[in-house]
C-alpha cells in the first residue's frame, strides 16, 4: 500500500510534465491539423534555457528558491516562446495550404535541425544543476519504507493544476480563446468573420511553447540534468498522451499525460524498467482499438 | 518610391534581427561548460552579434530586392523542368547508367559503396511508397519492418547457417506477417492516429531488440553475419574446404571489389523488382483500390471496397519490401545493432517518399540520391552535418511542397465526356 502510494505520487509528477507538453501538441493539432514534431525539441530548449539561467544565477546564490524559480520561469517562457513563434513562421506557415504531409516533413526536418543545433552549440554532455528545492513531507512509514512527497512534487502538481485552470479559462472566456475555437471549427469562415487567422495560429504556437517551457523548467528542477536528446522521447510520450486522451481535446491531453506517467511509474515498479516504453505504446494501441478517437476525443464525422 | 521601399525593408530587417537576437541570446550567447567546480558558463556574444548581423543583412537584401513581400520562400526559382525527353527514354538512360555504374572509369570502391547505400534507400522508398504514396497511409515506423528483415536474416544465418537466398524470402514473409499483425488492429484508425501507432510500433521493436539480450544480442547487436555467395561461390581470398571461390572459378585475380560489385547488382535487382512489382500492382484491381482509397475512402466504401483489407494488403506488401531490404542490409554490413533502426531512419525514408512526390517512382530515386548524398558530401563538416540536413529538409519542403516530381494523378481515371 505504501509502495503504491509512493508510485502514485511519482507517476502523477511525471504525468504533469507529459501533460503540459501534450497540450502543445493537442492545441496545434486542433487548430491546423498537423503533428508538430518539433514540439519535443521546443521543450528541450526550454529545459536548456532554464539550466543556463540557473547557472548564470549561481554566483548570486539562491537566497530565495521561489524567487530564483520565478526568474528562471520568466526567462524560459520568453525565450522559448520566441522559438515556438519562429518555428511556425518559418517552417509551417508557408506550407499551410499544401497537402497534409508537407508540414509534417517540414516539422521532422525542424526537429532534426533543432536537436543538432543545440548539440552543436552546447555539446553532448549532460548539463547538471544544483538542486534548488530540497526536503519534503513524510506521509507514511512502513517497516522502514518511507512514503515521501517532496516540496518540489507538491509544487509541480499545484503549478500544473493552476496552469490547467488558467488555460481552460483562457480558451473558454477570452477573445483569443474564442478565435482559437473558431479557427478550429472552420478556418475560412472564421477569417470571413474577421478573426485574424495568422495571429491566432501564431499565438497558439506561442502558448504551446510557453507550456513546454514550463515543463522544461520542471524537468530541470526534478531531474537535475539536461541534455540535447531529452526532447525526442518526451515529445514522443507527450504526443502519445495527446492521442491517448483524444487529440484536439485539452482535458484529454492532461488525462493522457497523467495516465502515461502512472503507467510508467507502476510498470517500472513491478516489471523490467527497460520495457516501460513498450507498455506505454501497447496500452495506446489497446485504447485506440476500442476507442479509435482516444479517451475524450469527439468521434469525427466525415462528410462527403 | 525607392525611399518607401527601403524603409519597409529596413523595418522588416530590424524586426527579423530582433527575433534573431532573442533566439540566439540564450543558446548561442551562453555555453554551459564543464569546469573543475561543476558547471560554468562561457559567453560568446560575438557569435550572437555575427548571427544577428547576418540575419539583418540577409533580410534587408531579400526584402529590398523583392519589394515588401514578406514571404521569403515563395520566390525561390522554380525547379528546372526535367529534361524534355519522354518518360521512357529518361528511364532507359537512368537504367543504363545504373547498370554500367560500377564499370565506369570514375567508379572506385567508395563510390560503389555509396551507390549501394543510395539503392537501399531507393528500395525502402519504393516499398514505403506503396503504403504512403499509393494507399495514402501515414506510416512513421517503417524502419520496424526493415529491422525485422535484417534480424530475421542475421539470426537465421548465424544460428542455423541458412543461406542468404533461403533467408531472403523468409525475411520478407516475416516482415509482411508483422505488417499484418500490426495493421489488423490499427488500420481502422484515421491518418494521424495511424501515424502515432506505427511510430510507437517502430520504437517497440527497437526497445525489444535493445533489451532482449539472449535473442538479439542487445545493444551489441549481431556480428559476423555471413556474406551472400554467388550461386554457392564465396567471395573470399581463400576457399574453404570443398568449395571454390568466385575468383578461382572464373579464373580472375582476387579483388575485394568483386563482392562489392556483386552486392551492388544484388540491391539493384532487388530495387528494380520492387519497382516493377509496384508498377504492375497499380494496374491490378487492388492497386487501383489503393489509389481510390487514398483519394476518397467514403466513396470506396460506397462502391463495396473493403477498406481494411485493401489497406492491409498495402501495408503487408510495403512491409515485405522493407524486410527484403533489411535482409540485404544485414548481409552487406555483416553487423547489425538496434542503433541502425532508430526513428530517424523512418523519418528519412518518409522524407524520401514525400520529397520524391508521393507516388512518383522516379521522384523517389532523385530524393533518395539527394538525401543520402548531401550528408555524405558534408562528411568533412561532421559537426554541422545533421544541422544542415534538418535545415535542408525544411527548405526543400518549403520550396517544393508537392515534392520534386509532383505526381498524384490516379493511374486510372475517366476522361471528361467519355
Amino acid at each position: 500500500m505504501e509502495y503504491f502510494l509512493q508510485q502514485l505520487i511519482n507517476g502523477l509528477t511525471l504525468g504533469a510534465i507529459y501533460g503540459l507538453i501534450a497540450i502543445g501538441y493537442t492545441m496545434v493539432y486542433g487548430i491546423i491539423g498537423m503533428i508538430n514534431f518539433a514540439h519535443g525539441e521546443v521543450y528541450m530548449i526550454g529545459a536548456f534555457i532554464s539550466v543556463i539561467v540557473f547557472t548564470l544565477m549561481g554566483p548570486f546564490g539562491f537566497a530565495s528558491p521561489v524567487l530564483a524559480i520565478v526568474l528562471v520561469l520568466i526567462a524560459a517562457l520568453i525565450f522559448t516562446s520566441v522559438y515556438g513563434w519562429t518555428i511556425e513562421r518559418i517552417a509551417y506557415r508557408p506550407l499551410r495550404g499544401s497537402f497534409r504531409l508537407a508540414p509534417l516533413i517540414s516539422a521532422i526536418g525542424m526537429s532534426i535541425f533543432l536537436q543538432n543545433y543545440v548539440h552543436m552549440l552546447q555539446g553532448a554532455k549532460m548539463k547538471p544543476v544544483q538542486p534548488v528545492v530540497r526536503g519534503g513531507f513524510k506521509l507514511a512509514e512502513d517497516n522502514g519504507f518511507v512514503v515521501q512527497i517532496t516540496y518540489l512534487q507538491i509544487g509541480i502538481i499545484v503549478a500544473t493544476v493552476v496552469l490547467m485552470a488558467a488555460f481552460t479559462m483562457l480558451i473558454q472566456r477570452t477573445a483569443l480563446g474564442r478565435s482559437q475555437r473558431a479557427c478550429e471549427q472552420d478556418r475560412k469562415m472564421a477569417a470571413l468573420l474577421g478573426v485574424n487567422i495568422d495571429r491566432t495560429i501564431s499565438l497558439t504556437f506561442v502558448m504551446g511553447a510557453a507550456l513546454a517551457a514550463v515543463a522544461g523548467v520542471i524537468f530541470t528542477l526534478y531531474y537535475g540534468a539536461v541534455d540535447f536528446f531529452i526532447g525526442f522521447l518526451a515529445g514522443l510520450k507527450a504526443f502519445t498522451a495527446a492521442v491517448l486522451g483524444g487529440i484536439g481535446s485539452l482535458p484529454g491531453a492532461m488525462l493522457g499525460g497523467v495516465l502515461i506517467g502512472l503507467i510508467e511509474a507502476f510498470w517500472s515498479a513491478h516489471f523490467p524498467i527497460a520495457y516501460k516504453d513498450v507498455a506505454v505504446f501497447g496500452i495506446l494501441v489497446v485504447v485506440l482499438i476500442f476507442r479509435p478517437t482516444g479517451l475524450l476525443g469527439r468521434p469525427d464525422i466525415e462528410k462527403v | 518610391m525607392g525611399g518607401e521601399r527601403l524603409s519597409t525593408a529596413l523595418r522588416e530587417a530590424l524586426a527579423s534581427a530582433f527575433v534573431a537576437f532573442l533566439l540566439a541570446l540564450p543558446l548561442v550567447g551562453f555555453r554551459l561548460s564543464e569546469t573543475q567546480q561543476g558547471i560554468g558558463i562561457v559567453t560568446r556574444f560575438d557569435w550572437v552579434a555575427w548571427g544577428v548581423a547576418c540575419v539583418f543583412a540577409g533580410r534587408l537584401l531579400m526584402a529590398y530586392w523583392r519589394g515588401s513581400r514578406a514571404d521569403i520562400l515563395g520566390h525561390l526559382p522554380a525547379m528546372p523542368a526535367l529534361p524534355a525527353v519522354s518518360g521512357k527514354a529518361f528511364v532507359a538512360i537512368f537504367l543504363i547508367f545504373a547498370v554500367a555504374m560500377p564499370f565506369l572509369p570514375f567508379s572506385d570502391r567508395y563510390l560503389v559503396e555509396i551507390a549501394i547505400t543510395v539503392l537501399i534507400y531507393v528500395m525502402l522508398g519504393w516499398g514505403l511508397n506503396i503504403v504512403v504514396g499509393l494507399a495514402g497511409l501515414l506510416d512513421l515506423g517503417y524502419v520496424a519492418f526493415y529491422a525485422v528483415g535484417a534480424y530475421t536474416y542475421a539470426l537465421l544465418a548465424v544460428n542455423f547457417e541458412l543461406s542468404f537466398w533461403l533467408c531472403l524470402p523468409l525475411a520478407g514473409l516475416l516482415a509482411a506477417l508483422f505488417g499484418i499483425l500490426l495493421g489488423f488492429p490499427v488500420l481502422r484508425l484515421r491518418g494521424d492516429y495511424l501515424a502515432i501507432v506505427t511510430l510507437g510500433f517502430g520504437e517497440m521493436i527497437r526497445v525489444v531488440l535493445l533489451n532482449w539480450k539472449d535473442f538479439s544480442g542487445g545493444p551489441n547487436g549481431i556480428t559476423s553475419i555471413p556474406r551472400p555467395s554467388f550461386f554457392g561461390l564465396d567471395f573470399a581470398r581463400e576457399a574453404e574446404e570443398g568449395q571454390t571461390t568466385f575468383s578461382a572459378f572464373f579464373g580472375l585475380e582476387y579483388s575485394p571489389m568483386h563482392r562489392i560489385v556483386f552486392l551492388y547488382y544484388l540491391i539493384l535487382v532487388l530495387a528494380l523488382v520492387t519497382n516493377f512489382f509496384t508498377l504492375r500492382m497499380r494496374r491490378l484491381p487492388v492497386g487501383r483500390a489503393w489509389e481510390a482509397l487514398r483519394e476518397d475512402e467514403i466513396a470506396c466504401r460506397a462502391l463495396g471496397i473493403n477498406p481494411t483489407n485493401v489497406k492491409l494488403s498495402a501495408f503487408a506488401l510495403g512491409a515485405m519490401f522493407g524486410g527484403f531490404a533489411g535482409a540485404f542490409f544485414a548481409t552487406r554490413q555483416g553487423f547489425i545493432s538496434p542503433e541502425s533502426f532508430s526513428f530517424i531512419e523512418s523519418a528519412v525514408i518518409l522524407a524520401i517518399v514525400v520529397l520524391g512526390g508521393m507516388g512518383s517512382q522516379i521522384g523517389v530515386v532523385i530524393a533518395a540520391a539527394f538525401l543520402i548524398l548531401v550528408p555524405e558530401m558534408l562528411r568533412d563538416f561532421s559537426q554541422y552535418r545533421m544541422v544542415m540536413f534538418g535545415a535542408a529538409m525544411v527548405l526543400i519542403m518549403l520550396w517544393r511542397p508537392q515534392g520534386l516530381v509532383a505526381h498524384r494523378k490516379p493511374s486510372a481515371r475517366l476522361e471528361a465526356g467519355a
